[in-house]
């Protein structure tokens, strides 16, 4: 059988060989494992295209920056709402051509070059066995005695991490630097990316975790582990999107195109939420697999637009730089 | 003798392969940016933190090897083998190890709780010059050791022939060879230090841990603010060449002369309270160094079964490129086995991997397609890192044969393949072998400066073991770090013992 399915992915490769289009999709790193997105993605989309889809991983935009005009990329999948002021000014984006009216953001979406494909929200994740009481809003997480740990992501190196200062400017606003000092006694350790944090977390090593309101969902369906879960606060939670493009440079416009519409279908839509755990930007609740409508989700969704976010970005880091060193 | 214009070649390598891939960001940049705010903080404590580490590596390691260096006893080998895996281990996966045993939860507060003594905490900056000394202390344990072994073994029979005390003995034999090889293996890991990140923020515990690669991975990765990257790398260079050159002038003694090139054994330290000084080194050093590699093997079994088809293609790739990478690495190591070439080598690390993989993607870029480059890429990159510990190994015990047999040679009229094949490569086995076992150990676990290189198909071991923690597998990753970890030492353990084969080390 494996001897087969070798041969009939051999077959299908020197047919694309042969006289496929290739469609060049930039990913992040982690999209293109065996546990990511990218091998459904590529699946299903080859089935309905006739071409050949090809993903190349690595740094998204450095590398579409580096390349200018000469990239390869047809689409880029992956980006995230803090660089799209970066990407848009660079020229490099075209228009998405979609409409947009089947997308259930709770925020409003009106951008006519990157297309949402999933969400969350930034939120400490905990587990239960452990945390008997969570913290119930970000104030009482400020008051909570120092013995509660919390491990949390750097802003200066990972997309998370950012996404955290600019949530605790979204709250506390002038008050940042002051939060952070209330909070530093009970951050454990700042990490470089997200996997370490976690890895710390499972270790058993903070009780809270710097994560999205959507990782507990990970550990229902392919653990059957209830114990993890967010803790949702009043007060808000900032809002991640990830998002797709397709280049100005492109030759292949009119597949590209094809792609990005794609991403809004709802099999695209069906098979993100567990592919990536995250919430597909395009599906009503009630077609969300079912460790996913189990989910605690904030009614409060907090965003700054990206030019918002970049004039707030560096007073956000310095806030939290500031307010951790005291 | 080796001839001189390969030497150059092999230099202007090295200069070629560090300075050309930040001239060409700074090119790409346009010009120099400026620092941002907290980069001069991130200076100060990079330096400090980088000089504390290596300070404590290197003095740990005197009174280590020398304790092994004149005892026998079963195990010794093995030991001496396993010296080199925490170097090895990809970095998340040894800090998640120092953790479970210095962490919160660990072993140690688990201890002094059950005791019912306050907990110690290891976030802070001694909880990053502690995991430095983890992975730096038994790195200098070894080229000190190799230091001890190559005092002729004639001097040692001199000396307790004459009845020397242990103090004339230190002076006369022992301390001017550490004299020779301590600050050089000072120099080494202050510079790879100097480059830490992951390990300097995890364990700092905050902001204040800040590093200048942090900084450099912010302005490459974040804000593509590549002037301010290549700023920050040319100033990391200059710290380690400085480094590089206080070491050079420190270094300084000649050597023992000839010897009659054999290992015998050892008269001195034979003592009660030299003999239990001893036996408590190599217990201390061998229990922190080997208890958070059990504790990652003890995490690592259960993830075992979870590893797909991927995982063990990957660890294909990965040993594939740490076989070419060593044989690249001692090829271009013999030539440049000098004191002036090692630190030339240091740049090899000096230089951040990002901006070497940044400048090396835009040089490449215009004659060839980079994601087919991948692999290729991984491999001279991973033989440039590690050649200043090959240096490093090598240097000394080269430049002892070339002064004692160089003229002998001459006068013979040696070619320079003769000299190579009868004279140095015989003399240089054991180097040789250790330098080979850490090479390949290194690249087995090196990430780093592929990230625009990616190929989906051409996916190394540690970057799977990364991948898989980024999905939420935490318990795949470590069965993926046991294994990383277990080819690594095989691999080390198999080159370092052929070089060790017939001789009494």
């Amino acid at each position: 059988m494996k001897a087969l399915t070798f041969a009939a992915g051999f077959l299908a490769a020197s047919a694309a060989l042969a006289d496929e289009t290739v469609l060049t999709v930039y990913a992040p790193d982690y999209f293109t494992s065996e546990w990511g997105p990218g091998p459904k993605i590529e699946e299903m989309f080859e089935a309905r295209c006739g071409c050949d889809l090809q993903f190349k991983p690595g740094d998204l935009l450095p590398r579409i920056l580096l390349e200018g005009e000469r990239t390869e990329a047809d689409v880029v999948i992956g980006l995230n709402t803090d660089v799209t002021k970066q990407a848009r000014e660079s020229g490099l984006f075209a228009p998405h051509g979609q409409d947009l009216s089947p997308l259930t953001l709770p925020v409003a979406w009106t951008d006519d070059t990157f297309l949402p494909f999933n969400y969350g929200h930034t939120a400490f994740v905990y587990n239960t066995e452990r945390l008997a009481q969570a913290p119930a809003s970000f104030d009482d997480l400020l008051n909570a005695p120092d013995d509660l740990k919390l491990v949390i992501q750097d802003p200066r190196s990972s997309i998370s991490g950012l996404a955290l200062v600019l949530w605790v400017q979204a709250v506390y606003g002038d008050r940042a630097q002051e939060a952070w000092a209330k909070l530093a006694p009970k951050v454990l350790t700042v990490t470089k990316g997200w996997s370490e944090s976690y890895g710390l977390f499972t270790d058993g090593e903070a009780d809270m975790v710097l994560s999205y309101t959507t990782s507990p969902a990970y550990h229902i369906i392919a653990e059957g582990d209830l114990t993890k879960k967010a803790a949702i606060f009043p007060e808000g939670h900032y809002f991640m999107v990830e998002l797709a493009a397709r280049t100005a440079t492109t030759d292949v416009p009119e597949l590209a195109e094809d792609f990005l519409a794609f991403i809004l279908t709802e099999d695209f839509q069906s098979m993100i939420a567990t592919g990536n755990w995250s919430i597909p930007a395009a599906l009503s609740a009630d077609k969300w697999p079912e460790g996913f409508r189990q989910l605690d989700l904030p009614e409060t969704v907090l965003f700054y637009s990206e030019d918002e976010a970049a004039a707030l970005r560096d007073q956000a880091i310095e806030a939290w730089r500031q307010g951790l060193s005291q | 003798m080796a001839s001189r214009p390969v030497a150059v070649i092999a230099a202007l390598a090295v200069a070629g392969l560090t300075l050309g891939p930040v001239a060409a960001v700074l090119a790409r940049a346009g010009g120099w940016a400026a620092l941002g705010p907290g980069d001069l903080d991130a200076l100060r404590f990079t330096v400090w933190q980088a000089l504390l580490s290596a300070l404590f590596s290197v003095a740990l390691a005197i009174p280590a090897a020398r304790a092994l260096a004149r005892r026998r006893f079963a195990g010794r080998g093995l030991l001496v083998a396993l010296l080199g895996a925490p170097f090895i281990l990809p970095v998340i996966v040894a800090v998640l190890g120092l953790i479970a045993v210095f962490g919160q939860n660990g072993l140690l507060n688990g201890a002094l709780r059950a005791a019912g003594l306050p907990t110690v905490s290891i976030y802070g900056l001694h909880g990053v010059v502690l995991a430095h000394v983890f992975f730096n202390l038994p790195l200098a344990t070894r080229m000190i050791l190799q230091g001890w072994l190559a005092i002729p073994a004639e001097r040692f029979r001199l000396a307790a022939s004459l009845g020397l005390t242990p103090g004339a003995l230190f002076r006369m034999l022992e301390w001017p060879m550490l004299l020779r090889i301590a600050p050089s293996a000072f120099a080494v890991i202050f510079v790879i230090c100097l480059s830490s990140f992951a390990v300097a923020l995890t364990l700092g515990g905050g902001p204040r841990a800040t590093t200048v690669e942090l900084a450099i991975y912010q302005a490459v990765r974040f804000e593509f603010d590549l002037g301010r990257a290549a700023l920050l790398a040319v100033i990391q260079l200059g710290l380690a060449m400085a480094a590089g050159l206080v070491a050079l002038v420190l270094a300084r003694g000649t050597g023992f002369g000839a010897g009659l090139d054999r290992q015998v054994a050892r008269w001195d330290g034979q003592g009660r309270a030299a003999r239990l000084g001893d036996a408590a080194w190599i217990v201390l050093v061998a229990a922190f160094l080997l208890t958070p590699l059990a504790m990652v093997v003890a995490r690592g079994v259960p993830g075992l079964g979870q590893l797909g088809a991927d995982a063990w293609e990957a660890a294909r790739h990965s040993l594939l490129v740490a076989l070419a990478s060593t044989a690249l690495c001692l090829a271009w190591a013999l030539p440049l086995a000098t004191r002036r070439g090692e630190v030339l080598g240091l740049a090899g690390i000096a230089v951040s991997p990002l901006v070497i993989g940044t400048g090396l993607f835009l040089i490449v870029r215009p004659f060839a397609n980079p994601f087919a480059l991948a692999l290729p890429v991984t491999t001279l990159v991973n033989a440039l890192v590690a050649l200043p510990f090959a240096l490093r190994i090598l240097a000394p015990q080269a430049e002892a044969v070339r002064r004692d047999f160089g003229r002998l040679s001459a006068g013979l009229g040696l070619t320079p393949l003769a000299w190579l094949r009868l004279v140095l490569l015989p003399r240089l086995r054991r180097p040789l072998g250790f330098a080979a076992g850490l090479t390949a150990a290194l690249s087995m676990g090196d990430l780093g400066v592929i990230a625009l290189f990616g190929d989906p198909d051409r996916e190394t071991l540690p970057l799977h073991v990364y991948r898989l923690m980024g999905a939420y597998r935490t318990e795949a990753a470590a069965g993926g770090a046991l294994v990383l970890l277990a080819l690594s030492l095989g691999l080390f353990w198999a080159f370092d013992r052929g070089g060790r084969v017939g001789a009494e080390a």
